[in-house]
């Protein structure tokens, strides 16, 4: 689904990310995990455009999309969430996930500004399908409330909803579990796996193992911006590679 | 929805009503003005309170509307409709040309660039002698008609310039509750949060932009068939900065907003004659105050009395 191959990134001198590829498969849920300042969230950033790489490629389905801009990603099925979660913050819940609809509706400036009747339906349409997703991620009720006033979690809830929104063929996660409590990250796992059920392929950076663990089904380690080790959890977690970049090395 | 259109009536029969009780005398011909500059406050807003790009240029598209319907009427005697629309297009196409590079600017740079545009712009009218009449002005601009009916008395041009005005209160107020409105407002909330759900920002942000030139240079053609006569020191920096006022003042991204500012700024010169030649200093302390204590402009007023009347009942007990 989506294959990077050789990305490298560099800031000036700085080298952030370097000789990084690997696969994320159709239909399945990839960790991506490793120690802060790994390079996990540039690793995003470049993945959905946000910032071209220095060197590499990214390809989704076969097809090079390294210099499309994000909204042209977007539209071919890659989208992501934030870490700090970037909603729009004076609009509506509701509007929110409608923005999230943008792609599946095409009504411009003039038809918008006359009120054409097939404007007046799409929006109804639009209108509908964002309120099925708020009730997907389990947020109907709170519609009508503006997105800048949502507590981290239900804000985290929205910008699911909003990016599930744009059905995605790939949904690209950057720390979902981060600022959640115990019990708000376990209706987050059902709710990935949900995603994944729907068909949606999933990729997410995250610091929780116990997450990471029980709902990914393959997991690459990255360490000071190269790649460290890939395979299953249970691979990982033996990984004597993996727990020397965590742990430290015994002395 | 329904509100929304009570509101509109209510606001459309104000405008209807109002010129009554003035008989056709001096303040009649001020409100038309202020039809005019909300128009232009309106297109303003759109990019500014919207898109949340901001603009310093605007008096050139009103001028190049004014300018442009003007010598095309006098010098060339074509039809003032025609010429209205061929201008208010012409300026469209300046205005999607100039956008792609000057709206790829942020903050202080796109208000350096427009602000460029607007001075370039206003230098024209003065040196292009031969066709604008240079500093001096252009006289002899003939009142719009239709058939044998012309709009040449105040009260005329009032319900003319309100009846544009209205018109496009509707249309923009259609436009930002629909998806085009919901795209803007996320491009003003996180550029790029709008562009990851696929929402092309470099061409909504050029679009709209070219909208309120559109929009500004339909005023300049109303207002050069108004006043019959217009010289370039209408359309200069100072123009800009007043609209970028009227917006603040009024309230960033309301439509309602910008007719409010247009009112106020408009009508508050006059109402401060009074104070004879002390009137600009009470209009700045105005200004600024409004601007400190009001940061929602006059929509918000409601709001803000909401919040703080509770607060002195809960003092009190």
């Amino acid at each position: 689904m989506l294959k990077l191959t050789g990305i490298g990134k560099r800031f000036g001198g700085l080298t952030a990310l370097q000789g990084i590829s690997f696969n994320v498969t159709k239909g399945s849920i990839t960790g991506i995990i490793g120690p802060n300042g790994a390079g996990k969230t540039t690793l995003f950033n470049i993945a959905t455009g946000i910032y071209p790489p220095s060197e590499g490629a990214v390809l989704l389905d076969g097809k090079d999309i390294s210099t499309l801009p994000s909204e042209r990603r977007a539209r071919l099925g890659l989208v992501r969430t934030f870490q700090n979660i970037e909603l729009f913050g004076k609009m509506t819940v509701l509007e929110n996930v409608m923005v999230g609809l943008h792609t599946q509706s095409k009504s411009g400036i003039f038809s918008c500004a006359f009120r054409m009747p097939w404007q007046m339906s799409e929006e109804r349409r639009i209108r509908e399908k964002a309120k099925e997703w708020l009730a997907f991620v389990g947020i109907p009720e709170l519609e009508e409330v503006e997105a800048g006033t949502l507590s981290f979690g239900k804000g985290r809830l929205l910008e699911i909803a909003r990016a599930m929104a744009l059905e995605p063929k790939l949904l690209l996660m950057d720390e979902p579990a981060a600022g959640l409590n115990s019990s708000e990250t376990a209706e987050l796992a059902q709710l990935i796996k949900r995603i994944r059920d729907l068909g949606v392929t999933v990729a997410l950076v995250e610091h929780d193992m116990d997450l990471v663990m029980d709902i990914c089904d393959a997991i690459v380690v990255l360490n000071l911006g190269t790649m460290l080790a890939e395979g299953t959890p249970r691979e990982i977690q033996d990984n004597q590679a993996v727990i020397t970049a965590y742990l430290g090395e015994e002395v | 929805m329904k509100s929304d259109h009570i509101k509109f009536l209510v606001f459309a029969l104000l405008v209807l009503l109002a010129p009554l009780p003035l008989a056709g005398g001096y303040l009649t011909n001020v409100l038309i003005f202020v039809g005019i500059n909300g128009m232009l406050a309106l297109g303003l807003n759109l990019l500014l309170g919207y898109a949340g790009q901001i603009s310093l240029g605007q008096a050139a598209f009103f001028g190049l509307g004014a300018y442009g319907s003007g010598v095309l009427t006098t010098l060339y005697a074509m039809n003032p409709w025609l010429a209205m629309l061929l201008v208010a297009v012409c300026v469209s196409i300046f205005a999607f040309a100039i956008g792609f590079p000057v709206l790829r600017l942020k903050g202080h740079y796109l208000a350096m660039a427009t602000l460029g545009v607007g001075i370039i712009v206003h230098i024209a009218f003065n040196e292009t002698i031969e066709l604008t009449g240079g500093p001096s002005g252009l006289s002899g601009i003939p009142n719009l008609t239709i058939g044998g009916f012309s709009f040449d008395s105040d009260l005329k041009n009032y319900y003319l310039v309100w009846g544009f005005a209205l018109v496009a209160i509707l249309l923009c107020l259609n436009l930002v509750n629909s998806r085009v409105g919901r795209g803007l407002r996320a491009i003003h909330d996180s550029e790029v949060a709008a562009r990851v759900m696929g929402v092309n920002a470099r061409l909504m942000k050029v679009q709209v932009f070219t909208l309120s030139a559109f929009i500004s240079a339909i005023a300049g053609s109303l207002y050069c068939h108004v006043m019959t006569f217009i010289s370039p020191s209408s359309f200069g920096f100072h123009f800009s900065v007043e609209l970028l006022t009227m917006v603040v003042i009024g309230g960033l991204g309301s439509v309602y907003g910008s007719f409010l500012g247009a009112i106020l700024l408009t009508l508050l010169p006059e109402m401060l004659r009074t104070f004879e030649d002390y009137d600009i200093i009470v209009y700045g302390l105005l200004l600024v105050s409004m601007t400190i204590y009001m940061p929602g402009g006059l929509v918000g007023l409601p709001a803000l009395f909401r919040r703080l009347l509770p607060a002195r009942g809960s003092q009190h007990a």
